[in-house]
């Protein structure tokens, strides 16, 4: 225990420490604010949909040797929720198909664009990277701290303002439409949003466990609290103990970071679910 | 003038039509019950007067100074909130989302307008409990202090009464009559309790294949679309 905390301590002194800690925080903390309406809305699987597009667009990215990839994967993915969001509010059953193959589709061409063209010389690396999260939340630049820093602190911002609003349509979308509320102009902010905080994530734990920053945290605050208030506040305080956790955790053990903030989230999940059933009996 | 004019409203989803020639009039104070089978399109026509669908034909005005946002509305009950985590505080301050929540003073009105409402509907004392974990009763009168902070003119309600038991469905009524009464909320109640029909409403729309039917009450009890006229089931 005494080795752990001294190891950290020397951690403490470099920049790029601070700055996975920052940035890791910043972006669990959006993904479990926002996540806590996908949860309920029942769209948890956009989110997965979307993080395999994230994939594939990072995938074209990298091999069309991109120099600012983001420009490329956030215009993809943004559209990409858009269209899932219309597909899902239109057509009740082809819905979750559609979603099913716009993210198989875009994780088989993700691999083969990269096999095929990538001049790297170790892809299956690359892919494992990108997949289930590479070392590059330690390598962030300060240019990389500030889009992070900007975009979180607006995310949570417009979550903020608009809380109320966010809740009637999230808990009633015709009562909301109904005393006037633009619920599409919503759910397309929802979408856009989901998009944003998706292609931050990736850099922290990869496109495949993206989804478990979304989920995670709400569902274990649904456990034990019975208000929406608090489930907000609940999955906020849980999402940042865990990510900072999981990534000084990372750093110590030498783990990958991505599977150790996640692994922590379920650990969290577990523990939360058994409290709840304790609770309630 | 007329609060609301419905004239030969045709409903229906992706062209297909449920009922057509629907005309009626609401004017303020009324209490109009909206009657007739399973999927007469009862709910469709109260989803078209809250503009969340559009008519396939005719039009419905507004008047006597009454605008969209003027509507509240109770819903059919869904399956969709359960497991929600909400209290019902916010529920009902949920009602209040149309209005502008920017600034101190007018997040303290709404919080005010809900507990006023919910003082009203007698749910006070359920102000910090889940919804969720409500019985049938009180999960709807959360929901119509919800729709009476939303507004205080015309109420849609859709079968309020389901799933009540029969204290609770008398206890609701009265509680709608002294809205009506007492307060001059315009009322539209789709119901199959025709007992009520006859008790409290004053106008009555018949939902049906053959024209829709529109009458006062007293012209209804003798109707032929009357169903407990001459031995018919009720
Ligand atoms: N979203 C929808 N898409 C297509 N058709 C629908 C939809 N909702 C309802 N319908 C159809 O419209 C008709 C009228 O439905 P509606 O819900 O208005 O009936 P209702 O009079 O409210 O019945 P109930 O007494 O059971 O509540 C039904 O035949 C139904 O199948
Ligand atoms: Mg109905």
């Amino acid at each position: 225990m005494k080795e752990f905390f001294l190891s950290l301590q020397d951690y403490f002194s470099y920049d790029f420490v601070w700055y996975a800690l920052i940035v890791g925080v910043l972006v669990a903390l959006c993904a479990a604010l926002f996540g806590v309406i996908l949860v309920l809305k029942r769209f948890s699987f956009i989110g997965d949909g979307l993080s395999h597009v994230a994939f594939g667009a990072l995938a074209i990215a990298a091999v069309m040797n991109l120099t600012n990839q983001m420009l490329l994967v956030l215009p993809v993915t943004v559209l990409a929720a858009v269209l899932l969001l219309k597909t899902g509010q239109h057509t009740k059953l082809k819905g979750d198909a559609a979603i099913a193959v716009l993210s198989v589709g875009a994780l088989a061409l993700g691999y083969l664009v990269m096999d095929l063209f990538s001049a790297s010389a170790n892809v299956a690396g690359d892919v494992c990277g990108s997949l289930f999260g590479s070392f590059s939340i330690l390598t962030l630049s300060r240019a990389d701290l500030w889009v992070c820093v900007i975009l979180s602190v607006l995310v949570i911002a417009l979550f903020t303002l608009f809380y109320h609003r966010i809740f009637a349509v999230t808990f009633d979308e015709d009562f909301a439409r109904a005393v006037g509320v633009r619920a599409s102009v919503y759910n397309l902010f929802l979408a856009i949003i989901t998009a944003v905080i998706i292609v931050l994530a990736m850099k922290l734990v990869g496109s495949l466990l993206i989804s478990a920053l979304i989920v995670f945290p709400a569902l274990s605050a649904m456990r034990v609290c019975r208000s929406f208030k608090r489930v907000v506040i609940c999955s906020a305080i849980l999402a940042t103990a865990c990510s900072a956790f999981g990534i000084l955790l990372s750093l110590v053990v030498s783990t990958p970071v991505g599977p150790t903030v996640v692994a922590v989230e379920l650990a969290t999940f577990l523990i939360f679910s058994l409290t709840g059933k304790l609770l309630r009996r | 003038m007329s609060q609301m004019i419905c004239r030969e409203v045709s409903l229906g989803y992706d062209g297909a039509t449920v009922a057509s020639h629907v005309s009626f009039t609401v004017e303020k104070g009324d209490y109009l019950c909206i009657v007739g089978e399973n999927g007469s399109g009862k709910s469709t026509l109260m989803k078209t007067l809250l503009r969340l669908r559009q008519p396939l034909e005719g039009e419905i005005v507004l008047g006597d100074g009454i605008r969209q946002s003027d509507i509240g509305y109770l819903p059919q009950q869904s399956e969709t909130q359960k497991d929600f985590p909400a209290s019902v505080m916010e529920v009902v301050l949920s009602g209040c989302v149309g209005r502008s929540d920017f600034g101190f003073f007018a997040k303290r009105k709404n919080r005010i307008t809900a507990h006023d409402n919910m003082a009203r509907l007698g749910i006070c004392s359920l102000a910090s409990r889940s919804y969720s974990e409500l019985s049938g009763g009180q999960q709807q009168r959360t929901l119509l202090a919800r729709a009476l902070c939303a507004t205080e003119k015309i109420l849609l309600l859709d079968e309020p009464v389901a799933g009540l038991d029969p204290h609770a469905t008398e206890e609701l009524y009265e509680t709608i009559a002294r809205l009506n009464r007492e307060s001059g909320v315009t009322i539209l109640m789709i119901t199959h309790d025709l007992g009520a029909v006859m008790r409290y409403a004053n106008r009555v729309l018949h939902m049906s294949a053959t024209p829709t039917f529109y009458s006062s009450v007293e012209e209804y009890r003798t109707s032929m679309a009357f169903p407990l006229r001459e031995g018919g089931v009720s």
